[in-house]
């Protein structure tokens, strides 16, 4: 038993001046833990989106690794007290390297009976659930669906159930700021995040300075919120309802400097990181949608990097700006998700004919149609290889980890400017809201990015729109304002080199192949695929793209951890795939592919290399359970 | 004409040219390929034979075209052109407006192209006032795609895809744009080349988004459509000339060598009325203000024109007023932003290590 201590303090200092503090002494064992997952739920008006945020902040100053999920209604307040309301933030945090935000949740905060319901399914047997007794009257029983009270029941039995007033005591805790019963009820979100935060022994100073900042022109506000987190801090430490306080210790990391980033902040970095190294300016043409928004405000923020973001009428005028912007020599970007994708499509298929860069950035959300705006889903893979009218290949990367969003939107204005081409990033939902700590780069070792503007005629006196760069296959781009480049591009068919308008059916058949042989060049600038397989002797390969690395490699630690050998790889670049792709595939006995979609991946794959692809499909909106994968992986790797 | 002698410098920023230029230069090596008659062979010569006055640099002008017979103009002119999508020729040229300061930028549509699938993208660009030229070649029908109405024919249009009789209202392009509030908002005639070339040369001036409807003959699908303003016979009947600070005056003229009719507000509706001058007097006579800062008499004026067969219509600069142009206000937020920045990588390193951070020695 430890006795430790009062806010403000690490638990490690508490630990030696806890004797002769003033109050109750109350000694708490500190329990060492190597990984939490803790999920915060309650109604979409509750902050838990705020309070997991913190709680995140928290633990990513404090130097443990770290993944998160934000899970949270399209609707901006549903019904209060419903089951469609209930907003969720869940995360995971460890002494070492972790992958995923975790399968199910060690610890359940509940804010109200829907919070209660809406997660229970999902928790660990045994798990901890924190809940606000003050809510669980008839009124937000009923509204639940709960025709009794569960904490009466019985129904909880199996859990760990800690049920406190926390609406009562926040209230009580700020009376002195004068704030209406409603108003000061609506802090109880930082008493509770004031106990978690007791309970992981979490450095509470970012948080403060944070409330002090966010809240500094209501200051009654400010204070309210600050009294209720240190109070729910307090409340930790003295009441004897908590008998052990845990400890996480700070995970190794490489050396470097870091920084908890989502994978919006990140793409929007990388895109600023893509201008700056090319030199040429930003221009962002988007509109707005969920999940990708995010991106839109935050390059909104960043104007003194040259960035214009030009919030258009329709997401057809977003990619036409962009795309307009690249003629003029222009960084262009559009934003958006799936359902934007397919209005861009046409705007597209012309950047694909005119051969201008351009940065298509995708991320996914359930669909189709309107589907689930607030989950993710990576289903628009085939829309980004064949979602146009006729042959208009384009480069596709995707990211593999909410900080991975930098390295791809660098990656992705390479691979435009270099090749004049349209590139489509798939990002998606999960990616952009979830968090994880991001060693930051020295920009030193950024690439530049040439972009080699024509400056002269490069056919005897004139100047050949469409002659191309032999290694490469790029056309050159001469912007308007360079005297004796006029030209004219469009949509038509060009005639080869000179790009005047050609209908000759040899001349568009040579057209359309060199389009596609341009694509397909640049894989020679891409690396090849690595495996990861530490037995070395593996016969089955897990096979990824996208946001699903993180459970598909904790899915592998536990199949190896049985002593089951299997061997890892993820595709960064779906298009064209890296050289050696084909020979990979072939080296294994058989090959799982899990995709949040019904196989899109697997279906290209099957295509190009005749390999009898095994998929692993879950379009749930969530992230793939790493556990159930594990399963699957072993069964296969026990059939062969 | 030069720009410093128009009322907007439309074209401030752009880089003059420093030998004069002449016709020829805009000439690009193309074969124009409109059907014989077509109006816009008119329209093409009177922009190659103004675009030298402007004398700017013509590396520095831009023509993006949508789709549709009038799209090809950008080919046959010797500055740098894109031929785009249908419809989005205007979104294109926001982007390319608003990062190139230093460009003259056209948009050339037609009434398909504008107002039926990129009628979106034209009331924005003209509720921005994004600094480009738009020039609208109405000619009623859809010529590329074979004949077909369009969303400027006449109610109960019989045309290929309406053995019937057409059954939608048509736009008046010059009401649509006044009522996206259109900063500069014009309409002239493919035939007459003195009044085309002024109204251009004013469109170019004009800081904002400037719109000029085209009448634009289709020999072939539309043959006619606009003989009343056209014949000699009718047309001082049927065109009403719209001039800044003077009354407004049509039709046979009057011993004072002007129109003998003219335009009204009744005070009692403030609707505007057709007269005789010989009754109400000229000082009863509406006098045109384009530079009106409200766009409501404006209005008025375009509801003057048929919505049927074309008998009558207003021809001139409806509205001219001078407004924050949105690419202007873009780069100008973007320079605030950037005073007293540093150079960009140490920017960039700065904008990435913000935030909590923390270090792992």
């Amino acid at each position: 038993m430890t006795p430790v201590g009062r806010l403000g303090q690490s638990p490690h200092e508490a630990a030696r001046v806890r004797e002769g503090e003033e109050g109750e002494s109350v000694t708490k064992e500190v329990k060492q833990l190597d990984r939490v997952i803790i999920r915060f739920a309650g109604d979409s008006g509750d902050g838990m989106q705020l309070t997991g945020d913190r709680f995140t902040q928290e633990t990513a100053t404090f130097g443990n690794d770290l993944s998160t999920l934000p899970n949270f209604p399209a609707e901006i307040r549903a019904p209060a007290g419903t089951l469609p309301g209930v907003s969720s933030f869940q995360v995971h945090f460890a002494d070492h390297d972790i992958l995923t935000p975790g399968d199910s949740p060690d610890v359940l905060v509940a804010m109200n009976p829907a919070a209660l319901k809406a997660n229970l399914g999902d928790i660990k047997h045994g798990a901890a659930i924190i809940l606000d007794s003050h809510d669980f009257n008839a009124r937000n029983l009923k509204r639940a669906g709960y025709p009794e009270n569960p904490l009466d029941n019985g129904v909880l039995e199996e859990y760990a159930v800690h049920a406190f007033d926390l609406t009562g005591m926040t209230v009580e805790a700020v009376k002195e700021f004068g704030l209406s019963r409603k108003d000061a009820g609506r802090a109880k979100n930082m008493f509770a995040l004031g106990l978690l935060s007791w309970m992981y022994g979490r450095p509470t100073d970012p948080t403060i300075t944070f409330l002090e900042r966010r809240f500094a022109k209501v200051p009654d506000i400010r204070d309210a919120n600050i009294t209720a987190f240190k109070a729910g801090w307090n409340f930790g430490e003295t009441t004897e309802a908590f008998v052990v306080q845990y400890e996480i210790k700070p995970a190794p990391m490489e050396p470097g400097t870091y920084r908890n980033i989502t994978g919006n902040l990140a793409l929007a970095y990388g895109l600023i990181a893509g201008s700056v190294q090319s030199g040429l300016p930003l221009f962002l043409g988007s509109y707005p949608i969920t999940p990708a928004s995010d991106v839109l405000h935050e390059l909104s923020k960043h104007k003194r990097f040259g960035v214009t973001t030009f919030q258009a009428e329709d997401e057809i005028s977003g990619i036409g700006a962009a795309l307009g912007a690249a003629f003029g020599g222009a960084l262009g970007v559009t934003t958006t998700s799936g359902p934007g994708i397919a209005l861009k499509s046409e705007t597209i298929g012309l950047a694909v004919m005119m051969e201008l860069p351009l940065l298509v950035v995708d991320v996914q959300r359930g669909g189709p149609s309107t589907g689930l705006p607030t989950k993710t889903e990576q289903a628009d893979l085939l829309q980004a290889m064949f979602g146009r009218n006729s042959e208009a290949p384009l480069p596709i990367v995707a990211p593999q980890s909410p900080a991975d969003c930098f390295d791809v939107a660098v990656e992705a204005a390479r691979i435009a400017v270099t090749y004049r081409t349209p590139v489509m990033v798939l990002s998606d939902g999960y990616l952009a809201n979830g968090s994880e700590p991001w060693r930051i780069p020295d920009v030193a070792d950024l690439p530049q990015i040439d972009p080699d503007f024509a400056t002269e005629p490069n056919k005897g006196e004139e100047f050949w729109p469409y002659l191309r760069d032999e290694d490469t296959l790029a056309r050159p781009w001469a912007i308007p304002g360079t005297a004796g480049l006029e030209h004219r591009i469009g949509g038509l068919e060009k005639s080869d080199g000179h790009g005047n308008i050609s209908y000759d059916p040899t001349n568009h058949d040579f057209m359309v192949r060199t389009r596609a042989s341009k694509v397909e060049r640049v894989s020679a600038g891409i690396p090849l695929l690595e495996v990861d397989d530490p037995s070395d002797s593996a016969r089955v390969l897990v096979l990824g793209w996208g946001s699903t690395y993180g459970s598909i490699g904790a899915a592998c630690r536990q199949v190896r951890k049985q002593g089951i050998a299997v061997a890892q790889a993820h595709l960064r670049h779906l298009n064209p795939f890296p050289r050696n792709l084909g020979a990979v595939l072939k080296g294994y006995d058989a090959v799982l592919v899990p995709e949040m979609n019904l196989g899109q991946l697997s279906m290209l794959l099957r295509a190009k290399f005749l390999v009898d692809i095994v998929g692993y499909n879950h379009v749930r909106g969530v992230p793939l359970r790493a556990a159930e994968l594990a399963d699957a992986i072993t069964d296969l790797v026990e059939s062969q | 004409m030069t720009q410093t002698e128009l009322p907007f410098p439309g074209l401030r920023g752009v880089p003059q040219a420093e030998e004069p230029q002449n016709r020829k230069e805009f000439t690009s090596d193309q074969e124009v390929r409109w059907c014989p008659g077509c109006g816009d062979y008119a329209v093409l010569a009177a922009v190659q034979g103004f675009m030298p006055e402007l004398g700017l640099k013509r590396e520095n002008i831009v023509f993006v075209s949508g789709i549709g017979c009038a799209a090809r103009f950008p080919y046959y002119l010797d500055t740098f052109g894109m031929h785009s999508i249908h419809g989005r020729a205007p979104a294109i040229a926001t982007g390319l407006a608003t990062t190139r300061g230093d460009l003259s930028v056209w948009v050339v549509t037609g009434d398909g192209d504008a107002l039926s699938i990129g009628g979106n993208h034209l009331i924005h660009a003209l509720r921005r006032n994004v600094n480009m030229t738009i020039l609208l070649f109405n000619n009623r029908i859809y010529g590329l795609t074979k004949g077909q109405y369009s969303p400027t024919s006449e109610l109960g249009k019989v045309t290929k895809s309406t053995p019937m009789g057409s059954l939608d209202n048509p736009f008046n392009p010059v009401s649509l744009a006044l009522g996206a509030e259109g900063t500069f908002v014009a309409r002239t005639i493919d035939s007459d080349r003195r009044h085309l070339t002024s109204v251009l040369s004013a469109a170019a001036a004009h800081r904002g988004t400037a719109l000029v409807e085209i009448y634009q003959n289709c020999p072939i699908f539309n043959d006619g459509a606009f003989d009343a303003i056209k014949d000699p016979e009718t047309k001082q009947d049927a065109i009403i000339p719209l001039v800044h600070g003077e009354p407004i005056r049509f039709g046979s003229p009057d011993e004072d060598g002007k129109g003998s009719r003219g335009v009204m507000r009744d005070t009692a509706t403030a609707e505007l009325r057709l007269v005789d001058v010989a009754e109400v007097g000229e000082p009863a006579l509406l006098v045109h203000d384009a530079h009106a800062d409200d766009p409501t008499t404006a209005f008025a004026l375009s509801r003057l024109t048929d919505a049927g067969y074309l008998h009558k219509a207003p021809i001139g600069i409806f509205r001219q007023v001078e407004q924050a142009a949105y690419d202007d206000l873009a780069r100008e937020q973007i320079d605030t932003a950037q005073q007293g920045g540093g150079e960009a990588a140490g920017a960039l390193s700065g904008l990435l290590n913000g935030g909590d951070t923390w270090t792992v020695a």
